[in-house]
């Protein structure tokens, strides 16, 4: 990941707005769009965005998944910084796609995986924003699942410490915070009973701290485990950090 | 392919039991040993990738400091052997023990050993071999298989092993007190110990510059079967070697607090060969076995990193699938994240039965965290998946990937796809006849469809700027 050490940052920017955004988290997309503008950022939106490629690349299948980010890397061809709302397709660019052509070095592959953030990272080391101005009208107990594609880069705490600083959030800390929900993309369907009781065991121990809002930095965790809270009855209110953001904005 | 992959069946059909006792050995200490190492490196990182870089070097001239390996120990007054494959490995041990008339001997833990299962050939032809470490003394009576690399008896509770013991003869009576069940071992042990003729060790580390051996344990049970026999044998694999013993320093400090928390292991022993004429005992006659078993085939893979592991466990105490399936559902004595890369390249013609381990994770990366090499399992993982579908490996429940390309390599079938998927608020795949993803979406409810509104509100949007 060390090509990740010069990213560039800048006030016009990509927005990728991942498949999951495209088929049910408009709102997500929407927020991303809207928090980057309130810090003054221009935000353009490819047209001819599909997906990043992740689960063919996580199935095995790299020459279909090397086909898809091919595509994505022209589509975002440039020089600008590609914003991404998920920490896993994030990772995806700048590190699962530098695996994929590990044999076959790409040019285009390189530099999309050099200009590429994960949103709350790209907001307070791209943007140097490290407190935010926003507040809840109440007291707000917010649960933070550090997704695991965001080990070992900024966003974990980056998104830590933007939701801390807003006014009335309070973080409940819960037990077994390191462990993954078990969602994984296609491994959740290739094996699940593991990622199903993987992720019955994470909500145990989120729901234990009775938070008013699950958080996280990726779309996926949070809609396996609603998924699996709302078929066993104990549905839980779910946003993305960057919709904490922009609601909490006055 | 419809069907279901083996280690998801372990998941399903794993007692609760069971399951709670590797839930609980394995989180249990988590923090502890988080702890330890950044109690006292400020930069453990920089450690981890120093051990790296050592293994590597020593992976990358393997050939020449076994050979330096080799002369030192055999200036020590050690009989060196090297053995291609398992079958080898056991028969060299089976001759050696032969040709010093050893009918009884003590077996002290070994990974090596598990890999090649020498105790049932050792047994099978005609010599008594007892494990001394208590874990593995406790799955040798149960018949059993560890199921993790350090606490081989992680998915047993006390009363199980209490249970045991009575069943066995160990005990007259039931009494799960984990005190008295190790006291009574030890009684057991000990009188085993005396009348033994050899004792069978692996080594955690062979330094090459100077052939000594170091054998870490916490127990001291490899000292006891030692002491009191005329023939040591040790069973190492070739990646066991590092290059000088001032290089222990590194990996004694990582392996210790990587595997159970402490600052270093309470035993750990020095072996500079067999007794010397002023040591009052130890063995006369010291044999050392190198195994090679496929590990030169996974040096010349794309996952040679695999081979830096010091067998620490660490990766199988994090790993949330290890915690949910156990380390049976694994089916070899590598167990967790250390195993889904191990066992598909060890076995090399076996691959295809072990092509499940590497796509049985969710890639979440606990395990590199932890590992003291810093191996990046979840990126041999995905190496080993990209290897299986190459080599046309079938595999149970996956979802074919081509039409996915294909629909996310032209913009504008996306986009109908998008929108249509919104219209009939569902997915393709909700329909397909694939049994996990039908358990899958059984399991949860998939959220309403959107598909296509964002990109609509940001063309409004545009609009309305312009
Ligand atoms: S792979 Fe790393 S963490 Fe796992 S047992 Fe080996 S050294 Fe330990």
């Amino acid at each position: 990941m060390a090509s990740q050490l010069q990213r560039p940052s800048g006030k016009r920017v990509l927005l990728m707005g991942t498949c999951l955004c495209d088929a049910f988290y408009d709102d997500v997309a929407r927020a991303t769009v809207e928090v980057l503008e309130h810090l003054g950022v221009t935000v353009e939106f490819p047209d001819n965005q599909t997906c990043c490629g992740q689960p063919a690349f996580n199935s095995g299948d790299w020459v279909a998944s090397r086909k898809v980010a091919r595509h994505t890397a022209s589509v975002f061809a440039g020089e600008q910084p590609v914003i991404v709302p998920s920490g896993s397709c994030a990772a995806m660019n700048f590190h699962g796609n530098i695996l994929q052509f590990e044999e076959n070095p790409d040019a285009a592959i390189d530099s999309l995986a050099r200009r590429t953030w994960e949103v709350m990272d790209f907001i307070a080391n791209g943007l140097g924003i490290t407190k935010w101005p926003g507040k809840f009208a109440e007291p707000t107990r917010i649960a933070f699942h550090r997704s695991c594609h965001s080990r070992g880069t900024g966003s974990g705490e980056a998104t830590l410490a933007l939701l801390a600083s807003i006014e009335n959030a309070i973080i409940t800390p819960f037990g077994q915070d390191e462990q993954c929900c078990g969602f994984g993309g296609t491994f959740s369907v290739t094996f699940p009973h593991i990622s199903g009781r993987m992720g019955s065991l994470k909500l145990d121990h989120l729901l234990a701290t009775k938070p008013d809002i699950l958080v996280s930095g990726d779309m996926s965790c949070l809609m396996h485990l609603n998924g699996l809270a709302v078929a066993q009855g104990r549905p839980i209110k779910h946003l993305h950090a960057i919709q904490i953001l922009r609601n909490s904005l006055p | 392919m419809i069907g279901i992959q083996p280690i998801d069946q372990y998941a399903r059909d794993i007692s609760d039991e069971k399951q709670a006792s590797v839930i609980d050995g394995s989180s249990k200490g988590t923090d502890k040993r988080f702890h330890v190492l950044h109690h006292d490196y400020p930069d453990p990182d920089a450690l981890r990738k120093l051990a790296a870089a050592i293994k590597d070097h020593t992976l990358h001239h393997l050939g020449e400091y076994l050979e330096k390996a080799e002369k030192a120990l055999i200036q020590r007054g050690v009989n060196v052997h090297f053995a291609a494959t398992d079958e080898d490995a056991r028969q060299t041990i089976l001759s050696v023990l032969r040709q010093h008339g050893v009918t009884q001997l003590t077996k002290s833990k070994s990974m090596a050993a598990e890999e090649i299962h020498l105790n049932p050939f050792l047994i099978e032809n005609g010599i008594e071999c007892l494990e001394s470490d208590l874990g593995e003394f406790i799955i040798q009576l149960d018949g059993d298989e560890p199921s993790h690399i350090v606490k081989p008896i992680i998915h047993l509770n006390r009363r199980d092993i209490a249970k045991t013991f009575l069943r066995e003869g160990i005990a007259n009576d039931y009494n799960d007190d984990p005190e008295t069940i190790t006291r009574r071992a030890r009684v057991h042990l000990r009188e085993k110990y005396m009348v033994a003729q050899a004792g069978i060790t692996g080594a955690n580390f062979v330094c090459a510059d100077t052939g000594r051996l170091t054998l870490v344990t916490n127990e001291g049970n490899s000292r006891f079967g030692m002491a009191p026999v005329p023939v040591h044998i040790a069973l190492i694999g070739i990646e066991k070697i590092i290059p000088q013993e001032k290089d222990l320093a590194v990996f004694l400090n990582l392996l210790g607090r990587s595997a159970t928390g402490q600052q270093l292991t309470v035993y750990t022993e020095f072996i500079n060969g067999p007794r010397s004429a002023n040591q009052p005992d130890g063995p006369e006659h010291m044999h050392v076995v190198f195994m090679d078993n496929g590990r030169t085939d996974v040096l010349a893979s794309n996952c040679k990193e695999i081979l830096r592991c010091i067998r620490c466990g660490a990766c199988q105490n994090v790993c949330p699938v290890y915690r949910q399936a156990s380390g049976h559902a694994y089916r070899s004595p590598y167990g967790g994240p250390v195993g889904a890369v191990l066992s598909p390249l060890l076995f090399g013609s076996r691959f295809p039965e072990f092509a499940d381990l590497p796509k049985a994770s969710s890639l979440c990366g606990a395990c590199n965290e932890v590992c003291p090499v810093d191996i990046p399992i979840p990126d041999l993982l995905l190496r080993l998946r990209d290897k299986a579908k190459r080599e046309s490996v079938p595999s149970a429940g996956a979802i074919p990937m081509s039409p996915f390309a294909t629909l996310a390599t032209s913009p504008s079938l996306w986009r109908t796809a998008m929108t249509m998927s919104k219209a009939m608020n569902h997915l393709p795949i909700q329909v397909a006849p694939i049994k996990p993803l039908q358990d899958w979406l059984g399991q949860r409810t998939l959220p309403d469809s959107h598909g296509g509104d964002f990109r609509k509100w940001m063309k409004e949007r545009k609009k309305d700027r312009s």
